[in-house]
């Protein structure tokens, strides 16, 4: 159907895109992480395990990456807890209403990631908006200093910035749910809780992984909200890859940090997709 | 707005031997999507055990009407009764009504099996009963062997049991049926139209069909209702709505027919070179006339046929008939013979005055 010539022209430049900004970076960091760097901080070029021992001993490393899979968990936990009955409610429910809404979902992420982040700065800083209402509303006498420089504000932050991401797959998944579906089981007798469990969300349980999925693993890699808003106590196992390969010069265990990570996350989409496939049925 | 319509008489069905108690009364329904009017006053009893074709065209507001029965639309006005109970200020999960859809609608997440305990579970009713009652089902209609399966795993009509099982497991004292064969090739159809028609006969339960297929209701109802631009047209049993059409429309849509256009004068009806008498009132009078009612004149004379000469313009093989339509002086009248090799060409034609049934003529509604 297609010439040979035209096949090639048109795979050549997703390839060539794929090797030079994908394939060769990882390769690069693979090789990275079992190098090592010299007292005169000088990266060695001699292939040993010693940064993978050190990210096993040393606490600091695995604490950090723990913490900030706990923090992503909890950012998926909201985020589904908010992107799910948004998504239920424009599909079921907004009628007329639907476009409108879901471009008012939509919009934040025109908006640059940074400005939100620094929006929740000024919502949540001694100075801030929320602890100047309290104090005028005399509900505090003192500004609340534990809002902000702290895991509560990076998993605020990531919450709102990555609900729309939950929200999407999900909001997908139950439009695509035959309406007939629905008349089905109230026809058969199903109040509306029960037509929900029984039938709308097990349908929709591909949309909720792949939503669940995004969030967690986004949230999981970020470094900025830790870094605007997560103080000491919010750091993440981001904003260690990135001092690793600034000012600390350790891009060796840096990339093999990345490399971790990088496991991680793909078995968990691997895992994910596996899940979504058992509970998709068209 | 539209203009104010003749009422339309409605034809009932001549009281049958065995006469059964109404199960589901539909009074004046109505039902206007924005300014457009689908539903105009459809009144209709549906009786204990029936199978009860509503009959008409796409947009004629068949589905709409089932659609009001079921609870997933709210009629504009008009009531349902069932029995003593106000119907259509119930939700669709408290009405003892089911639907089979056209599309079937089974749960592709769910088994077969577990499709058809639906109701039931929902229902919270004991897991002996349900196992029991969902194997009883399954058997009826020959399911038992693919119970383990998801609905995505059998064929169109394999999926048209189980809806169908998935419907009368709950005991439901009116089933809804949309269009439920229309996805199936010719030959299924048919055979499932024989299917169906014993299944309801076994397990009693009146049935509301919905169809646009003529044959179909012909072949399966007790009556048809007749449905035209949200209007009943004609309530009959198929044998009456056949040999006696209420109006032009109906009479077309059953069928073939010849419409005669005639005019009455001191009990002769005149129409074209054609004339017969009658003991209708003076006035412009319509008539269907069936072309099987009409056939090659014979030698014998009679005072009661009505002859016509005229020339044959085409002759179709209908299989044990042909249609032949012969032109007569400017009327065309098309005539059903036994099928034959032969090719007929100047004929004369005879019919019996009493096959012209008058019927009204069918405004033109929007």
């Amino acid at each position: 159907m297609f010439s040979r010539a035209y096949k090639t022209v048109v795979t050549l430049p997703p390839l060539v895109w794929v090797t030079v900004f994908l394939f060769l970076p990882y390769l690069l960091m693979f090789c990275y992480s079992f190098w090592s760097v010299s007292p005169s901080q000088t990266i060695v070029h001699s292939w040993n395990l010693d940064n993978y021992k050190e990210l096993i001993q040393k606490t600091v490393y695995w604490q950090t990456l723990l913490r900030s899979m706990w923090i992503a968990a909890r950012v998926m936990i909201f985020s589904l807890l908010l992107g799910y009955p948004l998504a239920y409610f424009l599909s079921f429910y907004a009628g007329k209403r639907k476009d409108l809404l879901y471009q008012l979902v939509i919009i934040p992420l025109w908006v640059s990631y940074l400005v939100r982040a620094y929006a929740w700065k000024t919502i949540l800083g001694s100075d801030g908006v929320f602890n100047t209402l309290l104090q005028y509303a005399h509900l505090t006498k003192h500004p609340l200093d534990f809002l902000l420089y702290s895991p509560f504000a990076v998993v605020l932050t990531l919450t709102h910035i990555y609900t729309p991401f939950t929200f999407l797959p999900i909001y997908a998944a139950l439009e695509h749910i035959p309406r007939n579906l629905v008349e089905a089981s109230q026809d058969l007798g199903a109040t509306p809780a029960q037509t929900f469990w029984k039938v709308i969300f097990p349908l929709s349980i591909p949309g909720v992984l792949a939503g669940a999925t995004f969030a967690f693993v986004l949230s999981l890699g970020d470094f900025l909200a830790p870094l605007l808003l997560g103080g000491p106590s919010g750091i993440m196992i981001s904003n260690i890859v990135v001092s690793l390969f600034g000012a600390a010069y350790n891009w060796p265990l840096g990339a093999a940090i990345s490399l971790a990570m990088l496991v991680i996350v793909v078995s968990l989409l691997v895992f994910s997709e596996r899940l979504e496939k058992k509970w998709s049925f068209s | 707005m539209a203009p104010p319509t003749t009422p339309v008489l409605v034809r009932t069905a001549r009281p049958k031997p065995t006469e059964k108690a109404t199960l589901l009364s539909i009074r004046n329904v109505a039902k206007t999507f924005g300014r457009n009017p689908v539903l105009r006053s459809v009144s209709l009893e549906i009786a204990e055990g029936e199978f009860l074709t509503i009959l008409g065209e796409s947009g004629s507001g068949k589905t709409t009407l089932l659609r009001i029965v079921a609870g997933f639309e709210t009629a504009s006005s008009g009531e349902l009764w069932m029995g003593a109970d106000r119907l259509d200020h119930l939700p669709p999960y408290r009405r003892r009504v089911n639907t089979v859809f056209q599309s079937y609608a089974l749960f592709p997440h769910l088994t077969v099996e577990q499709n058809v305990a639906y109701g039931l579970r929902v229902a919270r009713r004991p897991e002996a009963e349900i196992a029991q009652r969902v194997g009883e089902a399954l058997d009826k209609v020959k399911m038992m062997a693919h119970a383990k399966k998801k609905p995505s795993k059998i064929s169109g009509g394999q999926q048209q049991r189980v809806a169908l099982a998935r419907a009368l497991v709950n005991r439901p004292r009116l089933l809804l049926l949309d269009e439920p064969l229309s996805a199936l090739d010719a030959n299924l159809r048919r055979q499932m139209q024989v299917e169906l028609k014993s299944l309801q006969r076994e397990v009693g339960i009146a049935f509301v069909f919905v169809t646009h297929d003529q044959e179909e209701a012909m072949v399966m109802s007790d009556r048809i209702a007749l449905l035209r631009s949200g209007e009943l047209e004609q309530v009959a049993t198929p044998r009456e709505i056949y040999s006696h059409p209420a109006t032009a429309y109906v009479a077309q849509f059953i069928g073939h027919t010849n419409l005669l256009k005639g005019e009455v004068q001191n009990g002769i009806v005149r129409c074209g070179t054609l004339s017969w008498t009658t003991t209708l009132p003076d006035g412009p009078a319509l008539f269907s006339l069936r072309p099987e009612h009409i056939r090659l004149a014979e030698s014998s004379v009679s005072i009661s046929l009505v002859r016509i000469r005229g020339r044959v313009t085409q002759q179709a093989f209908h299989g044990a008939t042909d249609l032949v339509r012969v032109d007569c002086g400017g009327l065309v009248l098309v005539m059903r013979t036994a099928s034959s090799n032969a090719a007929l060409n100047e004929v004369e034609l005879e019919f019996s005055a009493s096959d012209a049934v008058v019927v009204r003529e069918s405004p033109e509604r929007n």
